[in-house]
């Protein structure tokens, strides 16, 4: 199982074909409370770098770009009723969508857990 | 995840700011000081802690200010500033305070204030005056500009302000300065705290009961350690600031009200007492009093979005067969709500409690009504 990340600080989970994404630990630390996901619909394709959610915080809204391109096949609709789960474990309960992916190059061109703990530590 | 723009240029300090680095505080730039905008617990946390406990906050980054008439005569200086606001200044009781704004001459509003009679002995024909942090420099020179002879204006940059709001805000003043317990909403009262003069008063920004208190800067660190030793105080940053007041309904300067809305249109007009709205003589009072005759074309009001999404400042609001009558100058999440709140102005024909109209977020219109402000119930000690 491969977890690549994006300078954005969104986190795909490799699953076969598909992925499954949300934000890093870093990332809902400095959004804080998160009161709020608007996810896709299930079936929209998304390009590398397109909106695919948007996250809302307490006090600002924040887009959450899709790492790579492909179709959205789920969604978490949990966040619905509990978008906490965000802040609390970003990567299990607190995902966000599963892509199918169509280009699996793109994912060679993210960044590995090494790569990106050392971005954050740069910031 | 985009990342939050930051401003280059070099930002002011509060006499306070090493306590919030060293209680962890998230720095933002806010009216070009270096601000918190949440402690460790984060925003909800320090929202509802606010609601439910005590809640203290450095709001020392806002302008306060004398202004002083020679002459000694309250009637001189209160004369003086009624010719730049429309509140009733002459009949203020020693101590007394008051909400109100700073009006340009087509009746926009310059900036929002609190000002009070100082009761202090001595102090015959003083005024206190409290302004926002980024209009105080445009403010002071505003008022500089209009006074007659005999008055001056002096500002006090050597002065700190925290405040202390919610239901525990007065056990936790009456262990203090026993004398606080019995202060009236909008009343204020110079007091010792641990040694330290404080200059206090029943009020705040959240809705909730609770003080302001003034000190000097060099005592501020000491008072601000003294309050949070209690356990039912807890420091709050900026972030809650704003939820607390949203849910509260109050205004926020620069979003909610700024030149050009009037007092009337922003719903201020409890704040004009009866002897200026009839007799005027305040920059703006042909506007102002038109407005309160006829009624204003648009007003502002709540809105209370179905749903979970939040609308923010800058939504479009639109009836359900789409036609634009307004826009959001204030939303997001209410915590004590429990979901989203938001204020904005809409064409009066609108205005009604219980209207449907939609807020444009993101292209999509979200179902909303016209709701009645507070959100949360105002628990001010009358």
């Amino acid at each position: 199982m491969t977890t690549r990340y994006t300078k954005d600080h969104e986190y795909i989970r490799i699953e076969g074909d598909a992925g499954i994404v949300g934000i890093t630990d870093y990332a809902q630390a400095q959004l804080g409370d998160v009161v709020f996901v608007e996810l896709p619909s299930i079936g929209k394709t998304v390009n590398k770098g397109d909106e695919a959610a948007v996250v809302e915080s307490v006090k600002a809204a924040s887009e959450i770009y899709a790492p790579v391109s492909g179709e959205v096949v789920e969604v978490n609709s949990d966040l619905e009723a509990s978008p906490g789960a965000v802040n609390e474990d970003p990567a299990g309960r607190g995902w966000f969508l599963k892509i199918r992916v169509t280009n699996p190059s793109e994912i060679e061109g993210l960044l590995t857990e090494e790569q990106y703990q050392e971005f954050v530590k740069s910031l | 995840m985009a990342e939050p723009a930051r401003a280059d240029e070099p930002l002011l300090k509060t006499p306070l700011h090493g306590e919030h680095v060293a209680l962890g505080a998230r720095m933002v730039p806010f009216a070009g000081y270096d601000m918190p905008v949440q402690y460790p617990t984060g925003i909800l946390t320090e929202h509802n802690w606010t609601r439910e406990h005590a809640g203290l906050f450095d709001v020392s980054h806002m302008g306060q200010a004398f202004l002083v008439a020679e002459d000694k005569s309250h009637e001189t200086v209160a004369k003086a500033f009624e010719a730049l606001i429309p509140a009733d200044v002459l009949n203020l009781k020693p101590n007394q305070q008051r909400y109100s704004q700073l009006l340009a001459d087509d009746g926009g509003i310059l900036d929002d204030l609190m000002v009070t009679r100082v009761g202090a002995p001595g102090h015959e024909g003083w005024l206190y005056l409290v302004v926002n942090a980024s209009m105080k420099d445009a403010d002071y020179a505003h008022i500089q500009a209009r006074l007659p002879a005999g008055v001056t204006l002096n500002r006090k940059d050597n002065l700190a302000l925290m405040a202390l709001q919610g239901p525990s805000a007065a056990a936790v003043m009456a262990e203090k300065a026993p004398e606080a317990a019995e202060l009236a909403f909008m009343m204020s009262a110079d007091v010792q705290i641990d040694g330290i003069w404080c200059h206090i008063s029943r009020s705040g920004y959240t809705g909730e009961d609770g003080y302001e208190i003034s000190c000097h800067d060099k005592d501020s660190a000491a008072l601000w350690r003294s309050l949070l030793a209690h356990p039912e105080v807890k420091p709050i940053g900026l972030g809650a600031r704003d939820s607390l007041r949203l849910e509260a309904g109050l205004c926020l300067y620069g979003h909610d009200i700024d030149t050009t809305t009037s007092p009337i249109e922003a719903g201020l007009i409890w704040s004009i007492q009866k002897r200026r709205r009839e007799e005027g003589g305040f920059p703006g009072a042909e506007r102002v009093q038109r407005e309160i005759k006829d009624g204003a074309g648009r007003v502002r009001v709540g809105l209370k979005p179905e749903g979970r999404a939040p609308a923010r400042e800058g939504s479009v609001i639109v009836t359900p067969d789409g036609r634009e009558v307004g826009v959001v100058t204030s939303g997001g999440f209410g915590p004590t709500v429990n979901g989203p709140v938001a204020m904005g102005y809409v064409a009066r024909d609108v205005s009604a409690i219980g209207t449907d109209v939609h807020l444009m977020v993101r292209g999509k219109p979200i179902p909303a009504k016209i709701a009645a402000m507070p959100f949360a119930p105002h628990r001010y000690k009358r």
